[in-house]
């Protein structure tokens, strides 16, 4: 099997696996990050969002031989002490109900607010759009991105 | 309304304390049964045994309070609002208290099932006897060593104070208070001194959350653990023929494929190895029982509404009659589809099965239940099995079913290793147990302007609503009253689905009281309350709702939501319903977006009697609404040839943020016992909708999801 010089958060990883296989599963199962969530498999829920070079992407779509040579992040790596903007308002608003979704949630919102720290209630709705939340927490996660921008700008 | 049940324990025998020798004391508590005479806490806080007690209740020299609880967390919050019970009678600061999850062996766990949003009723009462007795027990031991009398002593946040003002802090006295007998009578406190109850508490798993640690089951590793991806009959009604596997052998990470039953499991070290080989897979099936489609589970319900042999669960004076007489005869029918949870995390489950014992875990919601089944299925003992349960990625009923931990069991069983089973979204969602089907049809009798007959059928697969649900309004309100069931039996799957049968049937009816209204010439709210007045005025009908409490809702509803008095463009629907033992109404606000219907607003008035954290009581809440919404608009479920014809989120559509209204809740003040939220804010709100949709366009909707069957120029716009 090829292998994969992989760099995450911060850290290198070499890891053998088919050039095929989805960057999630090598995060999940070759090196134990498993803050990133599967929830479709397909690009439609977002749950295991990261950041590529600081643009929030699909990690079941991001094949392992493409991510090769890319910064990536994670869950895990968005702050040294979990206290990124994001995740206090997160824990500020106490936005999880079952918390499955929302490591993807906060990844996307992360890098939405860096590239646009001061949105309006359509950008923010707009933006977060594509993260599914079956819990339904959505009143509370468009409040926290509020609650992050706040903090950020 | 059906009073609840005041069961009074004796202190002694449900709780039990131990000196640590670590230091520090623990209690060990039974919460609806006595522990047996002959168990004790351990001394060493590794030994902890679920078996003999529910929780455990750990003070620390330093006066720190750990809880251990085995209660499964399924984003209902009750792993934060249990422990604030104990803790508020406990009378220690919540910064103070830790909660931490119980590794469980456990078979004499009652309340196992996180379902059915009973805990926190169900725990009211011997939590906080339990935190109560404890702080008893310490003021006793503080008091002993003072010499003075213990009731010169009182406790506030873990410090005991005396006549005197000396203090000594929790801490200070465990050792001695571990071995002093339980108090038989201790007083819980007055609701309005609550310090810790009804103020907003965080969810105690937070920090984990945000930062990505592992805490649900998919999360879950062992050494040497493989991964089963698993291929199922694609259609229900057919069996497993035969297969080849020669391509799956030659997927890289591949390291076994087994067969048991109609299913084929691929093992691997990977995930991806493990789907992958299972995609590779040549199956054959074989066609065993009816093919279904949709269409025929249509035909099959209307027969069913249609037939004279319905099973009645509840008849009050003579329906018929009043139809017969009646002016006016109103009747509908609507119609709701199958639904899958779609839990975020998708089903999963660890087991390692070996000669001497069985090793379980994962998210389920029926442990105890579970554990029995493998030990039968395997023909072990069950006191080989230990279960430990994981944080769930939600619940919404299908956890309940332990199909998955079964399968997880078997395989390992097969392969003599530790193994993983993990759903993909597609196996998830077409290897479901889903919401069943169902259609409603309702007639009512209306005479000199009143409503005097009410008949309501339920025509529904693979079983029925329970008799409670016929005690539900209208019964007692309207003197002519008739409820009537019937089912088909389909070989598709079905079973508990958030708020069931309620889900829909709440919707059905509550947009048919729109209609009655309409029909009778009177306003909506007025219909309701003056049916409320008949319900008060009925004191000898059976009904399992409180009159008086709806109206509380109705009143409160109305008065938030400026009900009649919108903006214009703003259309309002309104809906009320009872059940869970929880009283909501609900009005949606919405709009016409070029003729489509955007719900800006759900106004949401609640009694669920004291609110015992408020912060994790609206989390629940507004999900419950906007739940309901997107399940009532959007998602559509169906079958062909016993195929589900979606299988993942780009043909089922589940409510996104665009698609949310702000959902404004208000709580009607109350000190009576608790009641759940995980349900009951759910089932009403798509008569909400449909009421304020008709408002809006002149449509009446008889038929969910709304989005799928809407008068096409409407639509269009
Ligand atoms: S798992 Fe990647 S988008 Fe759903
Ligand atoms: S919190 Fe459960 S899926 Fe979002």
């Amino acid at each position: 099997m090829p292998t994969f010089n992989l760099k995450i958060n911060k850290k290198s990883h070499t890891v053998e696996t088919d050039m095929d296989t989805p960057l999630l599963w090598v995060l999940r199962d070759q090196i134990d990050l498993v803050g990133t969530k599967f929830g479709c498999g397909i690009g439609q829920c977002g749950a295991c969002t990261v950041h590529v070079n600081g643009t929030a992407m699909r990690s079941c779509l991001l094949q392992v031989s493409q991510a090769e040579g890319m910064g990536i992040t994670t869950i895990e790596g968005l702050s040294e002490n979990g206290d990124h903007p994001v995740q206090e308002a997160w824990k500020e608003v106490d936005v999880p109900q079952c918390g499955y979704c929302q490591a993807g949630q906060i990844m996307t919102a992360s890098a939405f607010l860096n590239n646009n720290p001061t949105p309006n209630d359509s950008e923010i709705r707009n933006a977060m759009h594509g993260n599914i939340c079956r819990c339904a927490a959505y009143n509370s996660i468009e409040e926290a991105v509020k609650v992050a921008s706040k903090k950020l700008s | 309304m059906t009073p609840s049940k005041q069961i009074t324990f004796s202190r002694r025998s449900f709780l039990k304390s131990s000196v640590l020798a670590s230091g520090g004391m623990i209690i060990g508590f039974n919460l609806f049964n006595a522990c047996k005479a002959d168990v004790e806490p351990p001394v060493d806080i590794s030994q902890l045994n679920f078996n003999d007690f529910n929780a455990f209740i750990k003070i620390s020299d330093e006066g720190k309070v750990t809880i251990f609880s085995p209660n499964p967390e399924i984003g209902q919050g009750v792993k934060t609002s249990m422990p604030m019970l104990i803790a508020e009678e406990l009378d220690v600061a919540w910064e103070d208290v830790y909660v931490q999850q119980g590794v469980l062996d456990n078979k004499n766990y009652q309340r196992q099932v996180a379902g059915g949003s009973q805990s926190i009723r169900h725990g009211w009462l011997p939590l906080r006897q339990t935190g109560a007795t404890a702080k008893q027990m310490l003021i006793n031991a503080a008091a002993a060593k003072w010499g003075v009398d213990a009731s010169e002593c009182s406790a506030k946040q873990g410090v005991i104070t005396n006549a005197t003002g000396e203090t000594l802090g929790y801490g200070d006295v465990v050792k001695e208070a571990a071995s002093l007998e339980v108090p038989e009578d201790v007083k819980l406190k007055d609701p309005k001194d609550f310090t810790i109850i009804g103020k907003g508490k965080g969810n105690v798993d937070i920090d984990k959350i945000i930062t990505g640690k592992p805490l649900f089951g998919l999360d879950y590793k062992e050494e040497g653990m493989q991964y089963a991806s698993v291929l199922r009959p694609p259609a229900f009604g057919q069996k497993l023929e035969s297969f080849d596997d020669t391509a799956t052998k030659g997927v890289s990470g591949v390291t076994d494929v087994i067969r048991f039953g109609d299913k084929i499991a691929v093992l691997a070290n990977t995930t991806w190895a493990a789907m992958k080989g299972k995609n590779a897979l040549k199956a054959n099936w074989e066609q065993d029982s009816e093919a279904e489609n949709t269409a025929f589970h249509d035909e099959k319900l209307f027969e069913i509404l249609d037939s004279k042999e319905l099973k009645t669960l509840r008849s009050d004076g003579n329906v018929e009659d009043a139809f017969a007489n009646a002016d006016e005869v109103l009747e509908r029918t609507y119609e709701s589809p199958f639904l899958p949870h779609n839990c975020m995390e998708p089903m999963n489950f660890f087991a390692n099965v070996t000669a001497d014992k069985i090793h379980l875990v994962g998210p389920i919601q029926t442990p105890a239940g579970t554990a029995k089944r493998v030990a039968r299925m395997l023909e072990r003992d069950e006191s080989d099995i230990s279960l430990e349960m994981t944080r769930m990625g939600g619940g919404f009923g299908r956890r309940l079913y332990g199909d998955f931990a079964m399968e997880a069991a078997e395989i390992s069983n097969l392969a003599k290793q530790p193994i993983k089973v993990v759903f993909s979204r597609e196996d998830d969602m077409s290897a479901g147990i889903y919401r069943p089907a169902t259609k409603y049809r309702f007639k009512a009798a209306i005479k000199n302007g009143a409503l005097t007959g009410y008949q309501m059928r339920q025509a529904s697969i693979n079983g029925n609503m329970w008799g409670a649900m016929a005690s539900f309004f209208p019964a007692g309100a309207v003197s002519n009253y008739k409820i009537d069931v019937g089912n088909y039996r389909s070989n598709i799957t079905t079973g508990a689905w958030r708020a069931p049968y309620t889900n829909f049937l709440a919707s059905a009816e509550q947009s048919f009281f729109d209609e009655v209204a309409e029909a009778l010439g009177i306003d909506r709210i007025q219909l309701h309350m003056d049916l409320l007045d008949n319900a008060k005025r009925n004191t000898d009908a059976n009904i399992d709702y409180s009159p008086e409490r709806l109206q509380g809702v109705i009143k409160l509803a109305v008065e938030k939501s400026n009900w009649g008095k919108t903006n214009e463009g703003v259309y309002q629907g309104f809906s009320v319903y009872y059940c869970h033992n929880t009283h909501v109404a609900e009005i949606a606000d919405i709009r016409l977006d070029n003729g489509n219907p955007v719900v800006e607003k759900v106004t949401v008035a609640v009694d669920c009697g004291v609110v015992v954290n408020p912060l994790g009581a609206l989390n629940q809440i507004k999900g419950g609404v906007l739940d309901g919404i997107g399940h009532s608009m959007y998602s559509d479920f169906s079958f062909k040839d016993g195929t589900p014809q979606s299988n993942n989120f780009d043909s089922y559509q589940l409510i996104r943020m665009g698609q949310t209204p702000k959902v404004d809740v208000h709580f009607v003040e109350s000190d009576m016992d608790p009641t759940g939220l995980g349900e009951p804010t759910l089932p009403p709100v798509g008569a909400a909708v449909a009421n304020a949709i008709y408002k809006a366009t002149g449509k009446r909707l008889y038929k969910q999801p709304y989005m799928s069957n809407m008068p096409l120029e409407k639509v269009i716009g």
